[in-house]
């Protein structure tokens, strides 16, 4: 038990559960990009998933969102330090996209319209951790933050939530993506801090 | 659609001369993926991003990113297939004999 009263602190507590450490809270919804803003439309948008033996799974638009859909509600964490709480997505699951792939691969790479790529762990894809999502806050997800679809995955840095995904190539061997290549740490846990190489 | 602004590239001037001891700004780069060539600031950057990404004004290919980590500035040149510094003329040599 505390003996220290909250009530001789300056500031109100914030709401909720702690944020990763050196975040801060935004209610607003930023828009960072690396470059021009592709424009994919929903009948052109493709999602392939390969294998590491060349295997290819295909999705178009109306396949996608004939699959059982998730509606995940997620705090989300940049690595330029804001973080958003409870962003409310549609989309589907990497487990229902994983469901039936035979695969060996330890890694993944997704890659987007306009030339990005992120890497993470395979297993980081797993366990209701992550989805293809294509509305946010009830509507069609904007392209400036990476509509018609993009990966969400909560609980890295979300510069792993790849805008514009066009699909994931899984890899026997860790292969870095866009930022990774260029100082950004391989793996990316906000709750361990790992902003850049060496973190 | 609301688009992702970027500026040119004579932004980079500043952080780039943390590296270099030279206006890179004025320097002539090649794109890699197009052939065009071109100074340095002329190029796209996009600074709305977690580092400095600058693309070719033709096919808006990456050329050079520029990453600023607490003790350390990552450089990828990867996208350029040279940069063409101007140096000052070389002095005659001492005359033979």
């Amino acid at each position: 038990m505390g003996i220290v009263s909250p009530g001789f602190q300056g500031r109100p507590r914030p709401a909720g559960p702690a944020l990763p450490p050196g975040q801060y809270l935004t209610e607003d919804f930023p828009v960072l990009s690396a470059g021009p803003t592709p424009t994919v439309s929903p009948q052109d948008w493709e999602f392939v998933l390969a294998t590491e033996t060349g295997a290819e799974y295909r999705w178009s638009w109306p396949e996608l969102m004939a699959l059982p859909q998730e509606t995940p509600t997620v705090d989300i964490h940049c690595v330029t330090r804001w973080s958003k709480r409870d962003t409310s997505w549609q989309g589907v699951s990497l487990d229902t996209l994983l469901d039936g792939v035979d695969t060996a691969a330890g890694y993944a790479v997704a890659h987007s319209y306009g030339g990005y790529s992120t890497n993470l762990p395979l297993t980081d894809l797993r366990d209701g951790r992550a989805w293809i999502a294509h509305t946010y806050e009830g509507r069609p997800l904007p392209a400036e933050h990476g509509g018609p679809a993009r990966l969400l995955v909560p609980h890295l840095y979300f510069w792993k939530s790849a805008k514009w995904v066009r699909g994931i190539r899984l890899t026997t061997t860790d292969e870095p993506g866009f930022w990774e290549t260029a100082g950004y740490h391989d793996y990316g846990d906000p709750w361990r801090e790992q902003r850049y190489a060496g973190d | 659609m609301t688009e992702t602004s970027y500026l040119d590239g004579n932004m980079l001037d500043g952080p780039l001369r943390e590296l270099f001891a030279v206006d890179l700004s004025a320097a002539t780069a090649r794109c890699q993926t197009c052939g065009r060539a071109g100074p340095v600031g002329g190029l796209r950057v996009y600074s709305h991003a977690p580092g400095l990404v600058a693309r070719c004004p033709a096919c808006t290919a990456v050329l050079l990113r520029l990453v600023r980590t607490p003790d350390r500035a990552w450089l990828d040149l990867r996208g350029a297939t040279f940069l063409a510094v101007p140096v000052p003329p070389e002095r005659a040599g001492p005359p033979p004999g």
